[in-house]
């Protein structure tokens, strides 16, 4: 997939991230901040490079504010956000395929 | 991903706790509460631009969390939304034990939920037959055609009132001892029973008021219910001591049980016991007690 516009998922309660994604030229610029950093800040890390790659992104600026998300909640909401910004976050997911 | 067991058409589900499907900090933790069932909400208690985020969530909830022995329901939107057919295909990829049809009006909402639901069965490599249906009744038509909507698929595992849009279209508020709704709460139990499935009684919306919500599942209980829809974790309780039998009914279903198989032996179909009399009525229904004892937990003897 390729991010195509802006878009946001998720939010900044407890036990949440919220994730926005922009295009970008080349490459991918991931930020991060987390309320859990020094623990877990590797761990983040890990989970969103793993999850773009799954979804095959290559470029485009990625921004994580987390405030204690479960590894499932990250990439829920990752997805979320790429799926959004390509205008296909409605219908049809791929269950099981990309998104797992 | 978490394998979950086979879900059972029918097991006990006393309390059916709501959670929003968008919110990881209710649903990554809703197991611990003790709760028989958890609905993972997809329709009310999420905003309408945020459906799709919602399904991720819970779809990876499903796949990522060890709910153990409570059973997860999914609540789907009304089949006069975009966003039901999704709902199903999320819910079932997901492994979801069964999904929960709001506003469900007749059989054919059931056979239109149920072609989607063995549609992604198949999809998803999902045994076919595996996800449970159940219908929430909240219009007058849905109470009307009870009978008929529990009779639609051998998916069906019960029906639920919703009293909040129930209460809409009867134009009337929620007063206390449920003059308001009793007749619908009946027609829906005597077509749940007809049809031979559960039946379960709205969620109590007043947090704080304790005793209203006590009155109400004493009278849901007396009046048949299987369980109860809730809100919030600290109303399970209550319903779960009310629901189970208690030491005394448990005793005498013992003492019948026992009596009715001694006599059956000698071909004795009508009896006494403690000077009441006990035919075959009375022993199945005493069964019945014992089954409940045990899978409240507060029977561990050897019927």
């Amino acid at each position: 997939m390729e991010i195509q516009k802006t878009a946001m998922a998720g939010t900044l309660e407890s036990s949440d991230a919220q994730i926005t994604v922009e295009p970008a030229d080349s490459g991918i610029q991931l930020s991060i901040e987390s309320s859990v950093m020094n623990q877990y800040g590797r761990q983040i890390k890990k989970t969103a490079e793993e999850k773009l790659r799954e979804l095959g992104i290559t470029k485009g600026k990625v921004k994580v504010v987390d405030k204690g998300a479960l590894d499932c909640t990250l990439k829920a909401r990752i997805e979320a956000a790429v799926f959004r910004s390509c205008g296909v976050s409605q219908k049809n997911i791929p269950w099981g395929g990309v998104v797992r | 991903m978490i394998p979950r067991p086979i879900p059972e058409r029918f097991r006990l589900r006393r309390t059916m706790m709501f959670m929003n499907a968008q919110k990881p900090g209710l649903i990554k933790d809703a197991y611990i509460y003790g709760v028989d069932s958890i609905i993972l909400d997809l329709e009310d208690a999420v905003a309408e631009n945020q459906k799709d985020a919602a399904r991720f969530s819970l779809y990876h909830a499903l796949k990522s969390i060890d709910y153990g022995d409570t059973e997860v329901i999914v609540r789907i939107n009304g089949l006069d939304t975009p966003h039901w057919e999704e709902d199903i295909r999320c819910a079932v990829a997901g492994g979801a034990d069964g999904i929960r049809i709001a506003k469900c009006e007749s059989a054919q909402d059931v056979k239109t939920v149920e072609e989607h639901t063995l549609a992604a069965e198949r999809e998803f490599g999902v045994t076919e037959g595996r996800t449970l249906l159940m219908a929430a009744l909240e219009s007058p038509k849905g109470i009307l055609h009870a009978y008929e909507i529990g009779e639609a698929s051998p998916r069906m595992f019960g029906v639920a009132i919703s009293g909040g849009d129930f209460r809409k279209s009867m134009h009337v508020q929620m007063i206390p001892g449920g003059i308001e709704i009793n007749t619908a709460r009946s027609l829906m139990l005597l077509a749940a029973r007809a049809a031979g499935i559960q039946c379960f009684d709205t969620m109590y919306p007043h947090l704080n008021d304790k005793e209203g919500f006590e009155a109400e599942v004493r009278q849901n209980h007396a009046m048949g219910f299987d369980g109860k829809s809730l809100i919030n974790p600290r109303q399970i309780r209550y319903v779960h001591e009310t629901f189970a039998p208690t030491p005394k009914e448990i005793t005498n279903a013992e003492k019948i049980v026992r009596a009715y198989k001694e006599h059956a032996k000698s071909g004795v179909g009508v009896f006494t016991v403690d000077g009441k009399m006990v035919d075959i009525p009375f022993a199945e229904d005493a069964k019945r007690v014992i089954t409940l004892a045990r899978a409240c937990g507060v029977y561990h003897g050897d019927l």
